[in-house]
């Protein structure tokens, strides 16, 4: 009968307050993406139809895709009924959690209290003892076996001259799924922030330029900083002699109103961070029209060591001779066939090397291959070395440009989790009683005990108390 | 002795300890099933130290720094669940000093092992691009593995549970359990055909990376391949003609459904937070440290989520809404074939479909 006078508020309330819905969202949010992860998200249509001619047949595929397009299944996680779905679970997850919330913290609040001897309740953990001795002269053993559990118990005296210990522990541990339920609201939360504050664009970066705009991955519009960032240099390292790279390396300077304020060498998970802006490496390339600065530290005969900078076809002397060298040609990833011919293989500098005529008085002396990743090549006939430090300017460094207001919410939210889910997991209330009275041969001690998780090793624990005090008293 | 020598030792244990397993449940001779259990833990002490070489054999080469445990690729990976999975069970068979659930977990083993094999994917050491140098994803890898052992006992357990609560042959629960049994029975041989024919008869000269299911569905001769899908429908329709006997078999080894149903409540229990923490929330921040994007829909992360919806609603229905026994059971079995899909099926059936991570 009060059901029927139920206001549509409260219809409302009880509709979201129930773990039912829950279940249900689950499975539909869960059964819903499968769909997204068969349909490439945000592809051309060709693609796709492509992927749904082999799932539903040739005939089939356009209008399954026009039908897929219309519900918004090319874009699934971003279209209005999924994001409806989120917004249910949220509304579903907060209601749910406020439903149940005063009650567990009654219980939370509610102290541990002794129990009536006469009239003890049926519990879950229950053990019984006599031991040859006055309650008395047992009560030392019995405060220090509860403490060895980890409780803190508390002391009541029964009308036969026995006494009772109670005690509790873990009961702010009922939280724990509250908790991991604010960690997702949290979470999304700082999603829903980073979604409409946040900036999300990409850089690329030549060696020795400065810029002070990203580009939106959305349109690729300018997006001013607030600051400008250079690229001094960008290198690859690679595994050994191998193609494999190991580590790609970026060295930025950021200036502020003119200023240096920032120098940082940023990797692959080592990105770099100024006014809320985080610079990820996420990718290189070569300028087409690259002119570059050829750097070579060069140390003569007589041990005298020289950095030179200098662009294709310009000449240096190595120190303290006669021999000049020229600088002719340049390979970004020079190889050598089988019949001794050199060719570039890549269009990468996966194995950068420059061709040097030296010269002494005018006449020719030597020529060949300088490569910057094998030193033999450095040494040059007369003892003299040549090391190729860099083809500096020809590269750009691809960054990924950040700007997320909500993401230490979301990370806040991750740690709030770990702690929500610690709490509701691997913690349980537990509550405890030893009621010690008189009895014909000594103490009836009477062991009961109660955990709302994991009773089983509760009860183990209370059984190795047991027979602790069978040996010990 | 290298790491490989070690593991093909292990693997051969693995795959003999499943087979005595299988025969101990059908004799219940107790001789047979401490030999099982020896064998197993012989090859989980020979796994463990090839574990370490291969870690050692990293570093001497010079690819890897000492940080980094060899569980960095599809190869590493897989051999590094078959230890977690083999490690859970061990706990668990001196636990609770029960040998049956060994019949059921060491298969589960064995198709891991045996897809390595069949798909020829590189076992080699190799070195690690950049994105991958990271402590984050080094968590991420050894959380979310830990937590796909607990549900791979949790499945196994789910398995024997069903098996032993239902009656009648119509009952949902019933056939959902024989047809997750038969399709499990369908792949281990699956799998074993594709290794006689190409590894011991070696029928073929061509150097085929891939061998699974050639020998069977993807068979070049259509004949083999309409073959193999009615044997496999024989097969599952079988398991569930003559299930019941495996029933007897089960009840018959002192494993009661209380138990089952803890255990496989248990191993979600712990399962469920760890892979939170360290398949979801590392692997975002991971993500985010390395590409600048804690999270962005693709099949892989969209995947895990989809996982630990599964097991949240397993939580919420058992702890909330009381369901117990075959329900939870159901749900269980469900939550590992989509830890399974996330972990394989995103590679290898969807790469098939677009064009990410592929085997080899």
């Amino acid at each position: 009968m009060a059901e029927k006078e139920k206001s549509f508020v409260d219809r409302l309330w009880d509709f979201f307050a129930s773990v039912k819905l829950a279940i249900v969202l689950f499975s539909l949010i869960a059964l819903t993406s499968i769909i997204g992860t068969v349909i490439e998200q945000n592809a051309s249509p060709e693609k796709n139809i492509i992927v749904l001619k082999r799932l539903v047949g040739e005939n089939l595929a356009p209008t399954v895709y026009r039908i897929l397009d219309i519900l918004g299944f090319m874009d699934m996680y971003h279209s209005w009924w999924f994001v409806t779905l989120l917004v249910l679970f949220a509304m579903n997850l907060i209601i749910c959690s406020l439903e149940r919330l005063p009650r567990i913290w009654n219980l939370i609040k509610e102290p541990v209290k002794p129990l009536n001897p006469e009239r003890i309740p049926a519990f879950p953990i229950r053990k019984e003892i006599v031991i040859r001795h006055s309650p008395e002269t047992v009560r030392e053993a019995l405060v220090q076996s509860v403490k060895q559990l980890g409780f803190k118990p508390m002391n009541s005296p029964l009308e036969d001259g026995g006494y009772q210990l109670y005690a509790q522990k873990g009961n702010w541990s009922r939280l724990g799924v509250y908790i991991t339920h604010l960690s997702i609201i949290m979470i999304m939360i700082g999603a829903v922030i980073g979604i409409f504050f946040g900036f999300n664009g990409f850089l690329n970066l030549p060696e020795g330029y400065t810029s002070d705009v990203a580009y939106s991955r959305k349109d690729s519009k300018p997006h001013p900083l607030g600051f400008s960032i250079r690229c001094d240099d960008f290198d690859v390292e690679f595994y050994g002699m191998s193609d494999m790279p190991k580590d790609y390396r970026s060295w930025l300077t950021v200036f502020k109103d003119g200023k240096e304020v920032m120098k940082k060498m940023i990797e692959v998970n080592s990105p770099l961070k100024f006014e809320g802006y985080t610079f990820y490496q996420s990718s290189y390339g070569m300028l087409s029209t690259g002119r570059g600065f050829f750097i070579f530290k060069v140390k003569g005969p007589g041990g005298k060591t020289e950095t030179i900078t200098k662009i294709m076809g310009e000449s240096f002397i190595i120190p303290g001779t006669n021999i000049k060298g020229t600088i002719k040609k340049f390979s970004p990833a020079l190889a050598i066939s089988q019949d001794g011919k050199t060719y570039t293989y890549a269009q990468m500098m996966n194995n950068p090397a420059v061709y040097i005529e030296f010269t002494e008085n005018g006449k020719p002396k030597y020529s060949g291959w300088i490569l910057k990743r094998y030193p033999q090549t450095w040494r040059l006939p007369d003892g003299s070395i040549v090391q190729f430090i860099d083809y500096w300017g020809v590269q750009y460094t691809g960054l990924q440009v950040r700007k997320d207001p909500g993401v230490w919410i979301v990370y806040l939210g991750c740690v709030v989790m770990a702690i929500g889910l610690y709490m509701a997991f691997f913690m349980s209330h537990k509550r405890i009683w030893l009621i010690a009275s008189k009895a014909k041969e000594g103490t009836l001690i009477r062991i009961l005990a109660t955990a709302n998780k994991n009773r089983a090793g509760f009860e183990r624990k209370v059984e190795t108390l047991v027979s602790n005090l069978n040996r010990e008293v | 002795m290298d790491s490989s020598t070690l593991f093909g030792i292990a693997t051969i244990g693995y795959i003999l300890a499943m087979v005595t397993y299988i025969v101990y449940i059908a004799f219940r001779n107790k001789t047979i099933g401490i030999i099982a259990s020896t064998i197993t833990i012989v090859s989980f002490i020979a796994h463990t130290g090839a574990f370490f070489m291969r870690w050692y054999e990293g570093y001497i080469m010079g690819l890897r720094s000492l940080w980094h445990p060899p569980i960095s690729n599809l190869y590493e990976s897989i051999i590094f669940f078959v230890w977690c999975l083999i490690l859970g069970y061990i706990i668990i068979e001196i636990k609770y000093t029960n040998r049956s659930f060994g019949a059921f977990v060491t298969p589960i083993a064995g198709l891991a092992l045996a897809f390595i094999e069949m798909t020829g994917m590189s076992k080699e050491i190799e070195p690690l691009v950049p994105a991958l140098q990271s402590n984050w994803l080094l968590a991420h890898v050894t959380m979310s593995f830990i937590s796909y052992a607990l549900f791979g006992l949790s499945f196994a357990t789910a398995l024997m549970y069903l098996i032993e609560k239902t009656e009648k042959k119509t009952e949902p629960a019933y056939i959902f359990w024989s047809f997750s049994l038969g399709i499990l029975i369908v792949l281990l041989i699956a799998m074993t055909m594709d290794y006689l024919e190409f590894h011991v008869a070696a029928t073929t000269s061509e150097n085929i990376k891939n061998y699974l299911f050639k020998a069977t569905f993807k068979s070049a001769n259509s004949v083999v391949a309409i073959t193999s899908w009615i044997g496999s429908f024989i097969i599952i329709g079988m398991v569930w003609a003559f299930g019941h006997h495996l029933k007897r078999l089960i009840g018959a080894l002192n494993v009661t459904p209380e138990l089952l149903d803890e255990l496989t409540y248990k191993t979600v229990a712990i399962g469920f937070p760890i892979f939170t923490l360290g398949g979801l929330i590392f692997g975002a921040i991971w993500a985010d440290q390395a590409w600048g994007v804690y999270w962005s829909w693709d099949p892989k992360e969209t995947w895990s989520l989809i996982t630990w919806f599964v097991y949240a609603f397993f939580l919420h229905a058992r702890l909330m809404r009381g369901w117990r026994g075959k329900r939870a059971a159901i749900v269980s079995v469900i939550g590992f074939v989509a830890v399974v899909f996330t972990y394989l099926g995103v590679n290898l059936l969807l790469s098939g479909l677009h064009s990410y991570g592929s085997l080899s």
